[in-house]
C-alpha cells in the first residue's frame, strides 16, 4: 500500500496546514492615528507626513507634501508660534521636535533651489475675487489657483503680504523670504491689483463678473484708549508705527520709549524701538506676566534684547518727556483695579499697542452679512450670510496669527470650490489622536533637540537682521529624524520581525504590511512593540 | 553654530528594521527573504518567546552559513510544538534527539560531516533550559570539554513548560512553579539554588559564550553571526519569556525580556575562552519590581500594579540585580548612545565567577574557574 519506511504511515507535511488563526479572539489591525502636531496645526499641515519625507533626505518631496496645505513654509518657519511643537509627544520623552526649524529649512531650500508650484490641472472657468493680500488671501489665492479657478487678488497697500509685511518686523521675517514666497504664488497666474482697496463689495463683484469672493482684509485699525496727553506729547499707535518702519523714512521715537499693551504687537514695537535707537524700551501692561497675551518666545526674546516690562501699570497721562503711570492690583476675579498710586517715568514717546480692529466698510452694502463685535460671522465652511461671500483671517478670528490665517485661506478655497460646484465641503472624519501612551518609546534613539542659532545680542539691538537663524542641512535632517511618526507606520519592521507566528507580510517599500490572519494567533506583540502606535487589537466576531 | 553629525536614524538600532539604512545593515528578520527556519502553523502558545528566539537564531545562522546548516533539537516545548506528527514547522534539516542528549547527537552529526569532509555544513544544537541545565548537562559538558564544532543554543524559559511548568535549575528564586508553589514563609523557588549555565560554559573554557534576549534582535543576531564564524564548541544562552509559565500577558513577551535586562537580573554579555569580553549595558535602568509585576509567577511578591507584598524578597532580588550590574559593569554608557564610541565596552580581563547571578547565592558559591 505504501513505500514508506516501516512504522511510518504518513508523509511528512508542513505545519502550514495548521491554520492557527482559528485560535484568535482578537485581531490586530493597522490604523493611522492623527499625530498631535497635525491636530494642533492651524493651517492643517500634515506635519508627520512631510517630516517622513525629510527624514529620508527627500527635501523636495517633503516640501511638496508641506505646500499641499500651506504655501508659505519659509514664512511659517519664522513667524509661526508653533502649536505643533507644544503638542509634540516627543516633549514627554526629551524635547519637542523642532518642527518649525525643519519647516524653515524646507522653505529656504525651496527658495534657494527655485522649486515652483505645479500649475492648475485645467481651468474651471470660474472667477473668484480675493480681497486682501495677507496670509489668508494669499493662501486662498494659491489653493483656488491650484483648483483651477481664476483669481483676482486686490489689496489697498502698495505691496502684497499684509501684516506679514506691515505688521511683523524684519528681524522676525526677512523681506526677501516673504517676497520669494509671495512671488511663487503669484507665478501661478494671478490678477494682482495693488493700491486699490475695495470699498463696495457687491459693486466690485458685479463689475468684475466674479462668481464668489473671499474677504481677508485683516485687522488694521489700532484700538485707541483715551489718555490725557499734552500738546507736545509724542503718541503713536503700534500698527502705524510698525507699518511706517517699513517705509523709507522710519519714525523717530527718541531714547526713552513706552509701549502700552501686552500682546505680540507690543513686543514687536518695543523690540523695533530698541533697534531704532531707544536705550530704554519699557512695555507697560496692566496685568501680570501670566495674563499677558504675548507668546512666550516673543517675551523672552524681547527681554534678552533689553526690553523692560512694567507689570500692573497703566498710563494715566502723558506730558512732554514723561508719562504718569498708575499702579494696578488684581482683584479676586483677576481683573486689574486702580490703586491711586502714581509715579512718573521719563518717556520721549508712547506707542499704543492695545489691540486691532477691523475695517469692514466694504460690507456696508451687503445686508446678509452679520458682524458681531470685531468679527464677521461665518458658517462652518467660512461662508458669510451672503451666498458666495466667504471670509477668513483676522476679520473672523478669534485666533489672529499668520498660521491661522493661512489655514483659513485653505479652508475657504476648498469651500468655495465645493460651493462653485454646487455642493458643500464634505466633513472629513478625523482619525483618533495618537497620544503618548499609544507609543512604545523604547525604540526611539535618545536625541536631544538641535537648537537654532541665535543672532548675537549686540547685533539684535542695532540691526534689523533676522534674530533666529536656520538649521544647516545635517542638523535639519537630524531634527526631522527625531520625529516619532506618532500614529503612522514608518516601516520599522517591528511587527514583521517580532511576530512569533510569521503572520505579518511585508509589502514593497512604502506599502507597509499586511496581516496573515490564517496564522495570526492574536498575541498582540505587534501592538505592544509598535513604536508609533499604528496597530490596534479589535475583537473577533465570534 | 553647533552641528551634530547625522549618525542617527530615528529608531537607532533598537527596532527590527530601518528604512533609512542600507538593506545589508538591517537585521535578518527585516529581510523579506529571510529563511523562516521556523514557519507558521506551529502550535506554540500565543506570544511564545521561544518560537521567536528559535527563528531569530536559526535565520541568522542560515544567513551566516549560506543555508548550510543542520539543527539538532532536544525534546521540550520547541520540539513538541513544531513537530506534531506528521507535520513539521522546520524549514531547515532538523533532527529530534532525546531530552538529554542533544549535545551528543550534534557532536555525532558534526563528526559524521567531518568524516565526509563536509566542512561547509555547520551544526546547531538547541534545547530548552531543562534539556540544557538539568537533563542534558552531562552531554553538554562533554561537548564543551571535547571542543566539538557545535553551536549549542539554550532557549531559557526558566522551567519545564510543556509538561506543566515544573521547576528547573534555571528557575529564578521566588518564582512560582507547579513544584515550587507560592506557599510558606519562603514562597516559590528557594534562594541559593540553581545553575548559571553561561558561567559554567565559561568555566569549561568554551571558545565563545554569549547571552542574549529576544528583546534585542541586533545584539542576538550579531552573536549568532559571531558564533558561526568560530570553529569548536560555542554556547549561546537566550532568555525567552513564556507567557504560560511566567503568567505574563502574551503581548508583553518582548517587554518582559527587555525588562529582565534593564533591571540587571539577566545580564547580556559575551565571553571568549572563559573571559567576559563585552557587555550590553543597561540603557534605562529600572527596579526589579518593574520586572516582577509583569509576571504572575511573582504575584505573591509584587502585584500587577506594583504593590509590593514581600519587601524582603524584593530586597533580595534587587541585591542580586545590583550585584550583577556591579560585577559586569552593566551601568556604563553604551556604545553609540550618549557616550563616545567604545566607552563601557569591550571590557577585557574581567574576573568572573565571583557569585552566582542566577540564584542569589553569596559570592564564592557560584562556579569559579
Amino acid at each position: 500500500m505504501t513505500d514508506l519506511p516501516f512504522g511510518i504511515s504518513l508523509d511528512v507535511g508542513t505545519s502550514l496546514a495548521n491554520k492557527t488563526g482559528s485560535w484568535r479572539v482578537e485581531r490586530p489591525v493597522y490604523v493611522d492615528r492623527l499625530p498631535p502636531c497635525n491636530d494642533a496645526c492651524p493651517a492643517g499641515e500634515n506635519v508627520q507626513r512631510w517630516l517622513y519625507h525629510a527624514e529620508a533626505g527627500h527635501y523636495e518631496q517633503a516640501w511638496r507634501a508641506l505646500v499641499e496645505d500651506n504655501p508659505l513654509p519659509a514664512v511659517m518657519g519664522r513667524v509661526c508660534y508653533r502649536p505643533c511643537e507644544g503638542a509634540c509627544n516627543r516633549a514627554q520623552l526629551d524635547e519637542a521636535v523642532g518642527i518649525n526649524a525643519v519647516e524653515r529649512f524646507l522653505g529656504d531650500e525651496a527658495l534657494a533651489r527655485g522649486w515652483s508650484f505645479e500649475a492648475a490641472t485645467r481651468p474651471s472657468g470660474r472667477r473668484v475675487l480675493v480681497v486682501g493680500a495677507g496670509p489668508a488671501g494669499l493662501a486662498a489665492t494659491y489653493h483656488l489657483r491650484r483648483l483651477g479657478h481664476a483669481v483676482t487678488l486686490v489689496d489697498g497697500a502698495e505691496r502684497p503680504g499684509g501684516m506679514m509685511r506691515y505688521g511683523i518686523p524684519k528681524f522676525r521675517l526677512d523681506r526677501g523670504v516673504l517676497d520669494g514666497e509671495v512671488d511663487r504664488i503669484l507665478a501661478l497666474g494671478v490678477d494682482l491689483q495693488l493700491g486699490t482697496p475695495v470699498t463696495d463689495l457687491p459693486a466690485a463683484m458685479r463689475d468684475g463678473g466674479f462668481d464668489a469672493a473671499f474677504l481677508a482684509v485683516g485687522a488694521q485699525l489700532a484700538h485707541r484708549a483715551y489718555i490725557p496727553a499734552g500738546d507736545s506729547a509724542r503718541v503713536l499707535d503700534a500698527v502705524s508705527f510698525l507699518r511706517d518702519v517699513e517705509g523709507a523714512d522710519p519714525p523717530r521715537l527718541g531714547r526713552r520709549v513706552l509701549v502700552y499693551g501686552g500682546g505680540d504687537t507690543a513686543m514687536d514695537a518695543a523690540r523695533t524701538a530698541r533697534r531704532l535707537g531707544a536705550t530704554d524700551a519699557v512695555v507697560v501692561y496692566r496685568r501680570t506676566r501670566e495674563r499677558m497675551p504675548a507668546h512666550d518666545v516673543e517675551v523672552q526674546e524681547a527681554a534678552e534684547e533689553g526690553v523692560c516690562m512694567s507689570w500692573l501699570s497703566t498710563i494715566a497721562g502723558i506730558e512732554d518727556g514723561k508719562a504718569v503711570l498708575e499702579e494696578m492690583e488684581l482683584d479676586a476675579d483677576g481683573f486689574p483695579q486702580p490703586t491711586g498710586r502714581f509715579h512718573d517715568v521719563a518717556a520721549d514717546a508712547v506707542v499704543l499697542a492695545l489691540g486691532q480692529d477691523t475695517d469692514l466698510s466694504l460690507l456696508a452694502t451687503v445686508p446678509d452679512v452679520t458682524v458681531a463685535g470685531r468679527s464677521v460671522q461665518v458658517d462652518g465652511t467660512l461662508m458669510t450670510g451672503h451666498p458666495g461671500v466667504f471670509a477668513g483671517g483676522d476679520i473672523v478670528g478669534p485666533e489672529r496669527t499668520v498660521t491661522t490665517a493661512a489655514g483659513a485661506g485653505k479652508r475657504a478655497a476648498r469651500a468655495i470650490d465645493a460651493w462653485l460646484a454646487g455642493g458643500t465641503l464634505p466633513q472629513r472624519d478625523r482619525h483618533p489622536l495618537a497620544t503618548f501612551d499609544a507609543l512604545e518609546t523604547w525604540y526611539y534613539a535618545d536625541a536631544p533637540k538641535a537648537h537654532r542659532p541665535v543672532l548675537e545680542l549686540a547685533r539684535r539691538t542695532s540691526t534689523f537682521d533676522e534674530v533666529v537663524g536656520g538649521l544647516d542641512e545635517g542638523t535639519a535632517l537630524f531634527e526631522a529624524r527625531r520625529c516619532m511618526s506618532c500614529g503612522n507606520c514608518f516601516e520599522c519592521d517591528n511587527c514583521f520581525g517580532m511576530c512569533p507566528d510569521n503572520a505579518v507580510i511585508k509589502l514593497e517599500p512604502g506599502q507597509r504590511y499586511r496581516f496573515d490572519y490564517d496564522y495570526c494567533k492574536g498575541c498582540g506583540i505587534c501592538v505592544s512593540e509598535c513604536p508609533c502606535g499604528a496597530i490596534v487589537m479589535v475583537p473577533e466576531e465570534l | 553654530m553647533t552641528t551634530q553629525p547625522v549618525r542617527f536614524y530615528q529608531v537607532g538600532s533598537f527596532a527590527v528594521g530601518n528604512r533609512l539604512l542600507d538593506p545589508d545593515q538591517r537585521t535578518v528578520q527585516a529581510d523579506r527573504s529571510r529563511s523562516n527556519a521556523l514557519t507558521s502553523g506551529h502550535r506554540a502558545c500565543q506570544g511564545c518567546g521561544e518560537a521567536l528566539g528559535a527563528r531569530y537564531v536559526l535565520d541568522a545562522a542560515m544567513r551566516a552559513t549560506g543555508g548550510r546548516l543542520v539543527a539538532v533539537n532536544a525534546t521540550g516545548c520547541l520540539e513538541v510544538f513544531t513537530t506534531p506528527y506528521p507535520e513539521t514547522s522546520w524549514q531547515v534539516p532538523w533532527l529530534h534527539s532525546l531530552f538529554g542528549n542533544a549535545a551528543a547527537v550534534a557532536t555525532g552529526v558534526a563528526a559524521a560531516l567531518a568524516v565526509q569532509g563536509r566542512d561547509d555544513v555547520r551544526v546547531v544544537a538547541q534545547a530548552g533550559d531543562g534539556g540544557t541545565v538539568d537533563i542534558g548537562f552531562g552531554c553538554l559538558s562533554g561537548m564543551f570539554e571535547r571542543d566539538d564544532d557545535v553551536l549549542f543554543v539554550c532557549y531559557d524559559n526558566e522551567a519545564y513548560m510543556n509538561t506543566g511548568v515544573q521547576r528547573s535549575a534555571a528557575t529564578p528564586p521566588a518564582a512560582r512553579t507547579a513544584t515550587t508553589e507560592a506557599v510558606g514563609p519562603e514562597p516559590g523557588n528557594p534562594f541559593g539554588q540553581g545553575k548559571d549555565l553561561p558561567t559554567l560554559a565559561m568555566a569549561h573554557g568554551v571558545r565563545y559564550v554569549a547571552t542574549a534576549t529576544v528583546a534585542e534582535l541586533h545584539d542576538l543576531e550579531a552573536k549568532v553571526e559571531r558564533a558561526m564564524g568560530v570553529r569548536g564548541a560555542r554556547y549561546l544562552h537566550v532568555l525567552v519569556p513564556c507567557p504560560l509559565g511566567w503568567g505574563s500577558d502574551p503581548s508583553d513577551t518582548i517587554r518582559v525580556a527587555r525588562t529582565a535586562k534593564e533591571t540587571g537580573l539577566f545580564p547580556v554579555y559575551e565571553a571568549e575562552g572563559g573571559t567576559v569580553t563585552s557587555v550590553s549595558p543597561i540603557r534605562r535602568r529600572v527596579p526589579v519590581t518593574e520586572y516582577l509585576r509583569l509576571q504572575g509567577r511573582f504575584r505573591h511578591v509584587v502585584g500587577a500594579d506594583g504593590t509590593v507584598h514581600r519587601p524582603d524578597i524584593v530586597e533580595r532580588l534587587q541585591q542580586m540585580a545590583d550585584a550583577t550590574v556591579e560585577r559586569l559593569g552593566l551601568d556604563r554608557p553604551a556604545f553609540g548612545e550618549g557616550g563616545p564610541a567604545g566607552t563601557g565596552s569591550p571590557r577585557t580581563g574581567e574576573a568572573v565567577g565571583t557569585g552566582n547571578p542566577r540564584t542569589g547565592g553569596p559570592a564564592g558559591e557560584g562556579a569559579t574557574p
